[in-house]
């Protein structure tokens, strides 16, 4: 389903990923762990071309990532859910979910609606649908987030460090509705710090440091024994 | 006191104070609409990655700020013509010099509110827009530009109230604005209080006025305020989203 080989990022001077190459089956869900600016959200970004990368080759869903033509195509198979949320303050919760698929699927407005009330209905939100994001909390905003993500039909779902914002006690109404779809056979690709969800949820994990992919193991062997002495030392800081 | 009321009411209500205003007010509705007009497309790409056409349009905008208004209106009236045989004809009028010298100013000034504008929206929703997978045009059309309004506005009324202000320079160049028509009543007659209070209360009721409709629109911004966006939400739920 996605694909990168020796996909190679520079910010100026800053070598940010450093022929990263690694495969994701259909259905797979990876989470990818790291310290940080060990180009973990580089990397995810790069998947849906919000960051244009500079060699190696990518592909998702069979479409050549980069390739100038098929850049929205790309952006419509990946949904991505962004640490910030990034709604849209100015549009309802309903309106942000409608946005696109009007605009990029040609969707009526008949059914953009009920199909956005079926996704805010399944993660939880539809009674807020009429309210403002200024007026939600972070949770519940990330949850918006997500069905807006899902209004595209992706084909992969990208969660670039989704609970890192929030508030501890609305970390788990968010990782719940991420588990619900992984369960429901999403590929999802998850930059996350929760190691719990990881242990849960992921088939493998991925471990970045610097750039590079230093480590990629079924959670229960990432935690039980890390290979790599970074790997050991990020765990050992990161577990109290 | 040496106050006559009544040339004070029969001029406010003439026909020459009339047309002066409506010609204020025209010029500088006509000369800022162009101006943003000519600023938006700007200020986008100014907003956007470095490019070659980035430093032609921050060239543009250096040297219609450094040219006083003065010598811009001057300049289009008198010299334009001398270079250009086209605007010695009859449909080159006062009117339309000013338009253009006017429009030119004040779309520099008006690139740089609105690329200030553009830059206040938040990066991630340029980046939730493309995610999404929508095209450049949408983004900006239905998330950048919404929310940039909101910070450019109040600076927007600002340049629209001096540039009201600023067409009575368009005297200068024989434009028969409010300006021109009270200086020519006051040479008449030496009545200047008089005149003067007519021309005053024209510009106090177009700016007032401005004013009452900036305070509409920005009824539409009540989204960025948690309590406001709540009674809007309220609102438009009783209505029936």
């Amino acid at each position: 389903m996605i694909s990168l080989k020796n996909v190679n990022k520079n910010y100026g001077a800053f070598h940010a990923l450093k022929d990263v190459s690694l495969d994701i089956a259909q259905g797979e869900k990876v989470v990818i762990c790291g310290p940080s600016g060990s180009g973990k959200s580089t990397l995810i970004r790069c998947v849906n071309h919000l960051e244009p990368h500079d060699s190696g080759e990518i592909r998702l869903d069979g479409l050549e990532v980069g390739a100038a033509k098929d850049v929205l195509k790309v952006r419509r198979t990946a949904g991505m859910v962004f640490q910030n949320f990034n709604l849209f303050p100015h549009l309802t919760v309903l309106e942000n979910c409608i946005l696109a698929p009007k605009l990029a699927s040609g969707v009526s407005d008949r059914e953009a609606r009920k199909m956005a009330e079926e996704y805010l209905a399944r993660v939880h939100i539809l009674d807020q649908a009429w309210k403002f994001p200024i007026q939600l909390s972070g949770g519940q905003q990330q949850r918006v987030a997500i069905a807006r993500a899902l209004c595209m039909k992706p084909k992969v779902m990208l969660f670039d460090e989704p609970t890192s914002a929030l508030d501890p006690e609305m970390v788990g109404e968010v990782l719940d509705v991420m588990g619900e779809l992984a369960a429901e056979g999403m590929t999802m690709i998850c930059v996350t710090h929760e190691m719990a969800f990881a242990r849960k949820v992921a088939d493998r994990v991925v471990f970045m440091d610097a750039g590079r992919i230093i480590e990629v193991a079924p959670p229960e062997e990432f935690f039980a024994a890390p290979k790599s002495d970074r790997a050991r030392a990020f765990l050992s800081q990161i577990s109290h | 006191m040496n106050f006559d009321p009544s040339t004070y009411w029969e001029a406010l209500f003439s026909w020459p104070f009339l047309r002066g205003a409506l010609l204020t007010l025209g010029l500088t509705v006509a000369a800022h609409m162009t101006a943003i007009l000519i600023a938006l497309p700007l200020a986008v790409v100014l907003n956007g990655p470095p490019s070659a056409l980035r430093k032609l349009i921050t060239a543009y905008v250096g040297f219609f700020r450094a040219v006083p208004t003065l010598l811009q209106l001057l300049f289009v009236w008198n010299a334009l013509p001398q270079i250009f045989p086209i605007f010695r004809e009859e449909w080159f009028t006062p009117f339309l010099a000013a338009w253009i010298a006017l429009s030119l100013n004040e779309s520099a000034y008006q690139v740089e509110i609105n690329r200030s504008a553009l830059s206040a929206v938040d990066g991630g929703q340029m980046a939730a827009g493309q995610a999404i997978g929508l095209k450049r045009s949408h983004i900006y059309r239905y998330i950048m530009l919404p929310q940039a309004l909101r910070v450019a506005l109040p600076p927007t009324m600002n340049e629209f109230i001096t540039l009201l202000k600023l067409t009575s320079l368009a005297s200068i160049i024989s434009l028969q604005e409010l300006m021109t028509v009270t200086q020519i009543n006051v040479a008449r007659t030496f009545q200047f209080s008089e005149y003067y209070a007519v021309a005053l209360t024209w510009y106090l009721v177009m700016v007032y006025s401005l004013m009452g409709l900036q305070k509409l629109v920005e009824r539409r911004f009540r989204w960025s305020s948690r309590t406001e966006a709540a009674v809007l939400a309220e609102a438009r739920r009783s209505r029936g989203w």
